[in-house]
């Protein structure tokens, strides 16, 4: 269990961290993460990759999580708070600086969007993959990253950022 | 302006969706042959290539700098863990398919990713069984039960899993030890005079199921006494 708990726990807890935006509830659901995994490790029937299965229940996990949450934001609320904390779109843009208005603007996408762009990006998943994560149909997935990186685009064009497409 | 709001209002192609896992590495053979010819006679589609390699590492860079969870989130799961009921032999064996179903599943690339974290707990472990076998007094053989300096105060419950004292080959490599802990689901509960206690699974054995859990770590290449002990 240490062995499993020390190869994936950092890629679960930043996984939850981006879906609940509390570095205390992510923390939190790691430990349910792994407690459930330890539990019911004996239904694992080796079909997805290990990461699959453990994103799966840490999505579903941090989903109940921002449910049970008291005052709970909005999700877009919670991206205009993320926004709020730096400098607003237009300073990004007067520092021209492409790498940190990506970074903003990935962190102003909706919740679905930012869930798909990081499934994809950050933890490598194939479109199979992340069907079988977020529980939804592999076009789904395909036309969901597509609209995320669209939205993007909007994003970035909004901060003035020139990126050669589109 | 007006350029880049009619790309972005038009559907996307079936090749244009599937350059993000091309990105990321992700496509099979197929897909990834079928998106790398279109790019080859796609200028518009190499330039949105371009900003999708872009997003790709600067995802990757907010991620990581998200850091890691504290000690306590840790603790707080082996705690956890400690306090669930004890499982029924059966049980321990469905958990064993589990744990060996999970790292057969693992996917070499998963594993580069993380190497440097298990590298991490691999020489935390190592350093307790090193500091064990510097203990280790080739010349002498003293069992726990010999020492008198303490009293014997384990419990002889049916209900305690199954220990054995093993004195390890002396060219046994402390990644050999993990593996083989890691296989019997076994920890080092003590050691004196280079024989170590080790305690297996969580839940009790019979007899015969005992036996023959000693005629396989005797078995083992590493392994040079193993016996049944309270």
């Amino acid at each position: 269990m240490q062995v499993l708990y020390g190869r994936h726990h950092v890629r679960v807890f930043r996984f939850g961290l981006r879906l609940v935006r509390d570095e205390q509830v992510a923390e939190d659901l790691i430990g349910e993460v792994f407690l459930d995994v330890w539990r019911q490790a004996g239904k694992f029937e080796g079909r997805s990759a290990v990461s699959t299965w453990l994103l799966a229940i840490t999505r579903f996990k941090a989903l109940s999580a921002l449910r049970r949450r008291k005052n709970v934001e909005l999700d877009d609320e919670a991206a205009h708070a993320i926004e709020d904390q730096s400098d607003d779109p237009e300073v990004t843009a007067q520092k021209k600086d492409t790498s940190q208005a990506l970074r903003k603007c990935l962190s102003a996408l909706s919740p679905d969007h930012r869930e798909i762009v990081d499934l994809v990006y950050y933890h490598e998943k194939s479109v199979e993959e992340v069907a079988e994560i977020v529980g939804i149909p592999e076009n789904t997935v395909k036309t969901r990253l597509f609209y995320a990186r669209k939205k993007l685009a909007e994003l970035l064009q909004a901060a003035g950022v020139e990126r050669g497409w589109p | 302006m007006m350029a880049m709001k009619k790309l972005l209002e038009r559907e996307p192609g079936e090749i244009e969706m599937l350059l993000p896992w091309h990105a990321a590495g992700t496509l099979n053979t197929r897909d990834a042959r079928r998106v790398e010819e279109a790019l080859a006679r796609d200028p518009e589609l190499s330039r949105q290539y371009a900003a999708i390699r872009e997003e790709y590492a600067e995802t990757i860079d907010l991620n990581e700098s998200l850091g890691a969870p504290s000690a306590r989130a840790m603790q707080a799961l082996f705690a956890a863990i400690d306090a669930e009921p004890e499982r029924k032999p059966s049980a321990s064996r469905g958990i064993s398919r589990g744990i060996a179903g999970f790292f057969a599943a693992l996917r070499p690339r998963t594993l580069a990713w993380s190497a440097s974290l298990a590298a991490a707990v691999l020489l935390v472990q190592a350093s307790i069984i090193g500091a064990m076998l510097m203990q280790n007094q080739p010349a002498s053989f003293q069992t726990a039960s010999l020492s008198t300096d303490e009293p014997i105060t384990r419990t002889l419950s049916p209900e305690t899993p199954p220990r054995a004292l093993v004195r390890f080959a002396p060219d046994a490599r402390v990644a050999d030890i993990t593996a083989l802990l890691d296989t019997y689901q076994a920890a080092i509960i003590d050691s004196r005079g280079g024989m170590f206690r080790l305690q297996f699974g969580s839940g009790p054995m019979s007899k015969d199921e005992i036996a023959s859990l000693m005629r396989r770590l005797q078995g083992e290449k590493i392994v040079s006494v193993a016996v049944a002990s309270p």
